[in-house]
């Protein structure tokens, strides 16, 4: 049923889709690759400029690297600082495959379990050279200053982590993001002091400037001033993080956008697997339509608590007045091995089964308890706050309830967005001269990311594959200074211009955020934790529509000369307007369940996700047509020659 | 008149320009070009001052002992350092060291208010402190204030604008001194000042000069707080004496 | 619940600004600080007036970016913690609630509570880093770190650099933001080879800047989201002094 461009079982290579992927041993390719890559004489850097856009783990990291080689870099940020970026909120940790623990950790180790984790949907040998950098993050990190948990004897402490059966998991409390997004951070302030790197802080990419095929700048707003200008460059690089904030409710930052990949994306650059969304169940559930975004809590606390939901429907008791037998642990029923330790998307998918079956508790019905009675009978309250305390605390100051006393509510979340733009072996996007790094590729995720993974991929990207690979680039392309008064420039100028004037002039009697909720709500019901081909049609449906009224009635209020936060807000709702619904049709295409992308149509007798390999071992890239609702599908067929494909089971 | 030995030593108008060269070269030296470094020259000059409140307290404390103790005592802080030194060298060079420390104690901090000062050109409409800390808030209305009585003092009890005042008789001015209640109130309220000032200035210097540590903050929080009580409280109990006529 | 707002509006730089009044009705206790002033801006939005700006991103606490004073009190009512954070709970039906944005010479007001705190930026800079290259760094466990050392580094690492200390600082000094960088660097053996220098360009820049001067009051950390202590300034001080003492490589 070839629904869109190519046949499904063609295996033939797509021409769009060069992956430049190196042959031969998987442990020697990486080294092959680099030597293979083309240097830039040390007095020509700064001949080169880079620019960056995002200054998170991937793109902070990324711009002080290149500075440090000599690059002319500019990056840009949305935000008043780099140190603000996303990246600052992950909270559990970093892997890397030290095995400094002896309990039997490897490089190939760390490939293989994120590979099997990213249900066979990501390529191999950008896997294991992610397994293998991250031995040098940790390094790199330690020597910045990042104050990892230590042990005792001053050494470094790890711990196991979202299900892994080793200790790899690096992390300095529950802020690791937070403490390796400094370490990049003060790598870049260093930089901007030796005047290697511009920095560019509350200025927005809107568009990517193409000159003969090739990215050659980027158009931005500045948001205090509303000034709409050109950045020339002999190479761009976008580490501008995820899209979950289409779902308007996500544990994204608020400003967390996809402006800068979808106007790439527009620009030929391909979007790849962008169905691929990570739902992470431990956040703390909505309390109205007040509710601007959703907090997560560690993972860890499923260790202790045990998860429920009344066994009968609409039973509204307090928890305290429901009996053992009135309770359905349903994880500890359904998966007696695993019980509440289940993968996210399982734990994910099975809260909102108990929910749709009217069983969700707390306002609105979407919640389930978390319960953690048993552990504190068991261990003593101390115990528990010793362990959990501060993560009680911040759930008690949301919820202005007691955890100690009241069972914890929990519902899940939008998180992470495996899906992004297509990118090489050299992390290069379809669009010469255009790289993606971070979040906002593709990535190495596959179709589920592991835990602890995210923080890895950013920092590798940032500090040790980029640095390498875009030097290859340049070397072929040799500087090439161009200033912004190129036409191209000017037209793309324009075009900015004229979508910011077009979004101040609707004036109409919808606000940005209604939209947007409303756009969140349709992809949560029919894109979100289980999808089928029923319900993702009405979303086709309905997103254009959509998108429809908002350029019809929306209502963005204020000027273009000032620090105007509607409209920034406007412009990336209008973003994720177009987005939604490519990835709604990726959704649809894909009739498999994998990963983070369950398709109800598709799962074992036993209700768990069904893979189709024979029909869908590939890489889904998407090319925009002209037409948002009739991309062309472009696929690069995955080849296993080391982790063999098999069927995930928790039971 | 031993003043004016003192100052023909020093070479009248000479002294008060070296006097004034010194300072200056001093505030510029300890102080650097820093906040910071202003703040330790400010921290080492109160220190001094400290140094000063204290010993001055001991010796008032000399009255209880009766007339000739403390006339005694008056002389001998003059023949100090005799016979190396000429009479009053020493007390006039300590003189020197603290009215210099008081001069840069003051320079500085008026120029770290006036740093402060420009920090904020616009306040706010409203502010309610989540930290009570009223002497750590009135250092520089408290310093005001206490410099204000050290003018008044030094004119009641060393100039002489005492009205019953007789040069080298410390017992007697000080008891007739104290019989006026004006001057008793006075003199009481600056000793309170004294003990606000004392306080926050003492935790304060182990703050500055980077010895304070959380752990021992507390035990810093208390000595600064006994300080403050036994200089302040020695200075008060001999006004009070003498107003309950427990000295006469 | 039903409030009133009195909120510094300013709609930019060179404006002169002053306090307007607002309504915000029917506010649930369950809303976030930052939800509520939400829901005004889309009633402002409807009725065609300007929303108030302001800033934030993660609101989970962490990012630094959200920040204002309300009724007087930098991230306001609830220690501890950012206005993000701060739930409506903690004001009553009928509460009037200033809010105004940090107020210092550093700290540019752009418009409304949105101020300009690259001046932060600027002293992290001046040396709030270790100088290490990519790739040039050594085993992670070679050096090791004693796990008490580890916990204060990470203590004073802590700060979310959201600028609530200068805004409530008498003096408008940012010795706490920067005390906890170099006490955070300070203490750990890979800070230590720049360890004298750093303290002293970044004081320099601090005062260059306009930052006020510390008088040791405590309010700084008295309103810190994170919590760092007020002796990470004691041992910038002290090491300003050693610095000045000649251990500072530039400067011996």
């Amino acid at each position: 049923m070839p629904l869109f461009g190519s046949s499904d079982t063609d295996t033939r290579p797509d021409s769009k889709l060069d992956s430049k992927l190196p042959t031969g041993p998987i442990e020697q390719r990486w080294d092959t690759r680099r030597f293979d890559l083309k240097l830039v004489n040390p007095t020509n850097k700064r001949k080169y400029k880079v620019i960056i856009v995002g200054s998170g783990l991937a793109g902070g990291a990324a711009a002080a690297s290149l500075g440090e080689l000599g690059y002319n870099v500019e990056c840009f940020a949305f935000q008043d600082s780099p140190r603000r970026a996303h990246s600052i909120a992950a909270q559990g940790g970093i892997n890397a495959a030290k095995n400094y623990r002896n309990d039997g950790d490897s490089i190939f180790r760390l490939f293989y379990d994120t590979v099997k984790g990213g249900d066979f949907r990501a390529r191999e040998s950008n896997v294991y050279r992610l397994a293998q950098v991250s031995v040098e993050i940790i390094d790199q990190c330690v020597a910045q200053g990042v104050p990892f948990a230590r042990e005792y004897g001053g050494l470094l402490d790890t711990r196991s982590f979202g299900g892994a059966q080793v200790s790899r998991t690096f992390y300095a409390r529950g802020q690791t993001g937070q403490q390796l997004l400094l370490g990049a951070y003060q790598a870049l302030e260093r930089q901007i002091r030796a005047g290697t790197v511009k920095m560019f802080s509350r200025t927005e990419m809107l568009d990517v400037i193409m000159v003969d095929g090739r990215a050659r700048g980027i158009v931005v707003r500045d948001l205090i001033t509303g000034e709409v200008r050109s950045h020339m460059a002999d190479v761009v690089v976008l580490g501008t993080g995820g899209y979950g904030n289409v779902f308007y409710l996500s544990t994204n930052a608020m400003g967390s956008n996809a402006t800068a990949i979808w106007r790439a994306h527009k620009r030929g650059a391909l979007f790849a697997n962008p169905c691929y969304t990570q739902i992470h169940p431990t956040c703390i559930p909505v309390t109205g339509s007040h509710q601007s975004k959703l907090t997560l809590m560690s993972e860890s606390l499923r260790n202790d608590g045990r998860v429920w939901v009344p066994k009968k429907a609409g039973d509204n008791r307090p928890p305290d007045q429901i009996p053992e037998a009135d309770r359905d642990y349903f994880l500890e029923r359904k998966y007696p091995s695993f019980g509440n330790l289940v993968p996210r998307d399982v734990a994910s998918r099975n809260a909102k089964e108990v929910c749709d079956q009217e069983r969700g508790v707390g306002p609105g019905g979407r919640g389930v308890y978390l319960d953690f009675a048993d552990a504190i009978a068991r261990l003593g309250a101390d115990v528990i706050r010793s362990r959990y305390g501060n993560l009680f605390d911040m759930y008690e100051r949301i919820t202005d309830e007691d955890p100690y006393k009241v069972p914890m509510r929990i519902y899940p979340a939008v998180h992470y967005t495996m899906g992004g733009l297509w990118v090489d072996y050299n992390l290069m996007s379809t669009i010469p001269g255009l790289f993606v790094i971070g979040e906002a590729n593709f990535s190495d995720h596959g179709a589920n990311r592991l835990g602890a993974s995210a923080l890895m991929q950013g920092l590798a990207d940032g500090y040790f594959v980029l640095p390498y690979t875009i030097g290859d680039f340049l070397a072929s392309a040799g500087p090439d200074p161009m200033t912004p008064d190129v036409p191209e420039a000017k037209q793309t100028e324009a075009e900015v211009h004229d979508r910011v004037k077009r979004l101040l002039s609707i004036r109409g009697d919808r606000t940005v955020d209604g939209v947007h909720r409303e756009l969140g709500h349709t992809m949560w019901d029919y894109c979100g934790m289980a999808r089928n081909d029923a319900g993702l049609r009405k979303a086709l449906d309905r997103i254009p529509e959509l998108r429809k009224e908002f350029w019809s009635s929306v209502n963005v209020p204020g000027e273009n000369e000032s620090l105007n936060q509607s409209l920034e807000r406007a412009g990336r709702v209008a973003d994720f307007l177009e987005l939604a619904e490519l990835m709604c049709i990726d959704a649809l295409h894909r009739t498999e369940s994998c990963g983070g992308h369950f398709r109800e149509e598709s799962q074992t007798p036993e209700g768990e996700a069904q893979r189709d390999d024979e029909n869908f071992s590939y890489v889904g890239a998407w090319e925009y047509s002209g037409d948002l609702s009739a991309p062309t599908l472009h696929k690069e067929h995955l080849e296993f020659e080391y982790v063999h494909p098999t069927q995930r089971s928790y039971k | 008149m031993e003043k004016s030995e003192g100052v023909q030593w020093w070479g009248g108008r000479g002294a008060v320009q070296s006097f004034a060269a010194m300072t200056a070269s001093i505030t510029a030296a300890a102080g650097g070009r820093t906040s910071v470094g202003k703040k330790v020259a400010v921290a080492a000059t109160g220190l001094i001052g400290v140094g000063f409140v204290f010993a001055h307290m001991v010796g008032n404390l000399k009255v209880f002992l009766g007339r000739e103790p403390i006339n005694h005592y008056g002389e001998f802080l003059r023949d100090m350092g005799e016979p190396i030194f000429p009479r009053s060298f020493v007390l006039w060079t300590l003189r020197l060291v603290l009215i210099s420390a008081v001069v840069i104690h003051i320079t500085l901090t008026y120029q770290l208010m006036q740093q402060s000062r420009r920090a904020r050109p616009i306040g706010y409409e409203y502010t309610e402190p989540v930290r009570k800390n009223p002497a750590a808030r009135t250092m520089r209305w408290g310093g005001t204030a206490l410099l204000l009585f050290i003018v008044f003092h030094l004119a009641d009890f060393t100039w002489g604008v005492h009205p019953d005042f007789q040069r080298g008789e410390v017992y007697h001015n000080l008891i007739t001194g104290f019989t006026r209640v004006p001057v008793t109130v006075i003199y009481l309220a600056a000793m309170f000042a004294l003990a606000m000032h004392l306080y926050h200035g003492t935790w304060s210097v182990t703050q500055t000069l980077g010895v304070n540590q959380a752990r021992w903050d507390r035990t810093i929080r208390r000595g600064a707080t006994a300080l403050a009580v036994v200089i302040a409280g020695g200075y008060s109990i001999v006004p009070l004496a003498v107003l309950f006529r427990l000295v006469k | 619940m039903n409030l009133t707002l009195k909120v510094w509006r300013q709609k930019s730089a060179n404006d002169k600004g002053a306090m307007v009044a607002y309504e915000a009705r029917d506010i649930s206790p369950d809303m976030s600080f930052l939800e509520m002033l939400d829901v005004v801006n889309e009633e402002l939005t409807l009725k065609g007036e300007d929303p108030i700006a302001f800033d934030s991103d993660c609101r989970e606490g962490i990012c630094g970016m959200c920040g204002c004073v309300i009724n007087g009190q930098a991230h306001g009512p609830d220690h501890g913690a950012t206005v993000c954070q701060l739930h409506m709970r903690k004001f009553k039906d009928g509460d009037t609630i200033t809010i105004e944005p940090w107020r210092a010479r550093a700290f540019p007001v752009v418009r409304d509570l949105v101020v300009n705190r690259s001046a932060l930026d600027q002293i992290v800079q001046a040396g709030g880093f270790v100088s290490v290259s990519t790739g040039s760094a050594p085993e992670a466990n070679s050096a090791p770190v004693g796990q008490a050392v580890a916990e204060t580094a990470l203590d004073a690492a802590a700060c979310i650099g959201c600028g609530a200390c200068v805004a409530a600082c008498p003096n408008a000094s940012a010795m706490l933001f920067m005390s906890a960088k170099v006490m955070h660097l300070g203490v750990l053996p890979q800070g230590q080879p720049e360890r004298y220098d750093r303290v002293s360009e970044m004081v320099e820049t601090h005062d260059r800047l306009g930052f006020g001067s510390c008088t040791n009051i405590g309010e700084c950390s008295a309103v810190c989201p994170a919590e760092i202590p007020m002796d990470v300034i004691s041992f910038l001080n002290r090491d300003l002094i050693r610095s000045r003492a000649g251990r500072g490589m530039k400067r011996a």
